[in-house]
């Protein structure tokens, strides 16, 4: 049973030169236990619309779905105080940028603790001791002396900790980290991923991973979902997307990691992704794409089936044998 | 056997951190004991976690702060301060964010001007002017960019306008301070293109600084591995990835995560973080998070030694 269904978000700025569209008509789906990672480059829409998913979004902004439900509930007809109690309590996130992200006129404990307070009976003794047990959960050492500091007064490392204790202390159901381990060096980095895929075998929640890095997906993720430009444009397991990409994308991304390259030059992806008024017609990846044909340049691309990784592209690649590619009607093959 | 380039001989700054009318000023060592030397046309990495020392190392080697301790040596004279002037146009740097290295006001063309109209008096307007087009066409820019401002351009052009600046005075090191670190990974490849074409056809040596180690892997001839100002393994890149022998460099190889899903190796783990440098253990600077850490670890600093490259360790692996 899907914890967490989303079925055609899109979300669109009003900004001052016109209406930009940062998600197109995506989909989501994570099971309960599930790890999925959504990989993409900047400006792909992947925090977006997991910050819609939270509703904390500006107002500027204006969210569109066929279905949005999170344990079969229906989060687009919820009212604001229904939410609230929703979430931070079963629905969490840890943002990037633990520095930003903390309150700094108070203590980190205090912040913790008032987490507990909005969403669990627990009298203070027991926040107390809850938070005590959180902090050791994350691993930060002598955590009586680290409840009473301030942001300011810890290392990045320390501050993505609280962070991740704040978003864990109420168990959630689902959790969303968004680049969890992006400011941090790598020793830490791998400290904190452990700490992650630890606490979700061990509470059974789902996870959700953004993250543009794909050294970290490969080794946490079990399903990964790939955006550009607003898009999902393949879905599929971590094991097969990184042996038969069926999306170009994908796969020029792939081969542009220096640690696949077989010889000095690295296989680049020209040219950049499109912004809000450069936006092709057909196929969003087509002014990149080698394989781009005039069809992809004036038709957008059909959802291929899942077989094919659900790519979104005109001509997957590495089609296996007795499998059909979608077309779209009208375009000529 | 190609020219030295640059050479550093026991390189050392020291910051005097705190202090006031009562308290005695408490000595921060950001860089200690460092000794490299890069030839024309070949790149050390140096690599290390934040706080390491490395950018500290970079403004050492850019002339942009005066060791307080060892000799540098750029294209075989000696920089001490009386002579940055004249070998400062040698050495240029890249920084890491091409968002904040680029003067918002200025074009394009005037940016990469500004180097020649200080340190090329002679030239004048239209030889400046051409000189600009011509790196411009080197580092992969169209002609009509001279005019641009840099808001107009994405991340990976202003780290080519960035490169392009840092080349105009035809320098014989770069240093470049983490340059890919903020760019997306389809725009990183681009990048590294550019410095690997321009190497090969400048004969650059480049001083490349940076975390990442799977960047590291594929621009490197030689990696230093450094630990809080100190460099703790020194080797070529072959031969350090291969067979790390300081316990640091192995943990740090088996943290960097791996995009092959089917290689899900064991994580060496380590506890604890890099101690603060105002006030470094006494012994090896890793032995409290080391997990091959002995008394005497904890009593002496172990020496930069042994073969067959040197590791600042006295059980180093293999």
């Amino acid at each position: 049973m899907s914890l967490l269904t989303i079925r055609n978000l899109s979300v669109e700025f009003t900004t001052g030169s016109g209406r930009f569209r940062a998600v197109d008509s995506v989909d989501v789906d994570v099971r309960a236990g599930e790890i999925l990672a959504i990989v993409g480059e900047s400006g792909s829409g992947k925090s977006v619309s997991m910050l819609a998913t939270m509703g904390l979004l500006p107002w500027t902004a204006t969210v569109t779905a066929d279905e949005m439900s999170f344990d079969g509930r229906d989060l687009r007809a919820m009212s604001g105080p229904e939410r609230r109690r929703l979430v931070g309590a079963d629905l969490s996130m840890i943002f990037q940028e633990p520095m930003s992200s903390l309150n700094p006129c108070f203590t980190v404990g205090f912040q913790i603790k008032e987490a507990l307070r909005k969403h669990t009976d627990l009298d203070r003794k027991q926040r107390h001791a809850r938070c005590i047990e959180l902090f050791e959960m994350v691993g930060i050492p002598s955590p009586e002396k680290r409840l009473s500091a301030f942001p300011h007064q810890l290392s990045g490392g320390m501050n993505q900790r609280v962070m991740i204790a704040m978003a864990i202390s109420c168990r959630p159901r689902l959790l969303i980290a968004d680049e969890p381990t992006t400011a941090l060096d790598v020793t830490i980095q791998a400290q904190i991923l452990d700490l992650l895929t630890g606490l979700q075998k061990e509470t059974g929640m789902g996870l959700i991973l953004i993250t543009h890095d794909m050294g970290v997906v490969a080794e946490t993720a079990e399903r990964v979902a790939v955006q550009y430009a607003g898009q999902k444009v393949e879905d599929q397991p971590v094991a097969d997307l990184f042996a038969t990409p069926h999306h170009p994308y994908t796969a020029a991304l792939l081969a542009a990691l220096p640690e696949r390259a077989t010889e000095k030059r690295l296989p680049t992806i020209p040219g950049v992704v499109p912004g809000q008024h450069d936006r092709p017609e057909g196929c969003l990846f087509s002014p990149r794409c080698k394989f781009a044909d005039e069809t992809c340049r004036i038709v957008p691309p059909p959802v291929q089936p899942r077989p094919l990784g659900l790519a979104r592209c005109h001509y997957p690649l590495e089609v296996p044998e007795g499998v059909v590619p979608a077309k779209v009607e009208g375009a000529s093959a | 056997m190609s020219a030295t380039v640059v050479t550093a001989k026991d390189l050392g700054r020291d910051y005097e951190v705190g202090g006031g009318l009562f308290s005695e000023a408490g000595i921060v060592r950001a860089v200690a004991g460092t000794s490299f030397a890069i030839e024309a046309g070949k790149t050390l990495a140096v690599v290390g976690e934040s706080g390491c020392g490395k950018s500290t190392l970079a403004r050492l080697v850019t002339l942009i702060e005066e060791p307080t301790s060892g000799t540098l040596e750029i294209d075989g004279r000696s920089a001490t301060k009386a002579d940055w002037p004249s070998l400062r146009t040698d050495v240029q740097i890249v920084f890491q964010d091409p968002y904040g290295s680029l003067n918002l006001r200025k074009r394009v063309g005037a940016i990469l001007e500004e180097p020649l109209k200080i340190n090329r008096p002679k030239m004048n307007a239209k030889e400046r002017r051409a000189a600009a087009k011509e790196m411009m066409r080197l580092v992969g820019l169209r002609e009509e960019h001279y005019d641009r401002y840099p808001h107009m351009f994405s991340g990976g052009q202003r780290q080519r306008i960035a490169v392009a600046r840092a080349l105009m005075l035809e320098p014989k090191l770069l240093v470049l301070d983490e340059p890919v670190s903020a760019l997306d990974l389809s725009i990183q490849s681009q990048i590294l293109n550019l410095l690997n074409d321009l190497q090969e056809r400048l004969d650059l040596a480049y001083l490349f600084i940076s975390h990442d180690l799977s960047v590291v892997r594929h621009v490197a001839d030689d990696i230093m591995v450094m630990y809080l100002g100190r460099p703790v393994e020194v080797g070529p890149k072959d031969e350090v990835f291969a067979a790390p022998r300081h316990p640091y460099t192995k943990a740090l190889l088996s943290a960097t995560p791996s995009a092959e899903p089917s290689s899900r190796r064991e994580r060496i783990k380590l506890v604890g973080e890099l101690p603060s440098p105002m006030n470094v253990p006494p012994g090896c600077p890793f032995a409290p998070r080391c997990w091959k850490a002995q008394d005497k670890c904890r009593a002496e600093r172990p020496v930069l030694e042994g073969a067959p490259h040197p590791a600042a360790c006295f059980f180093p692996e293999a």
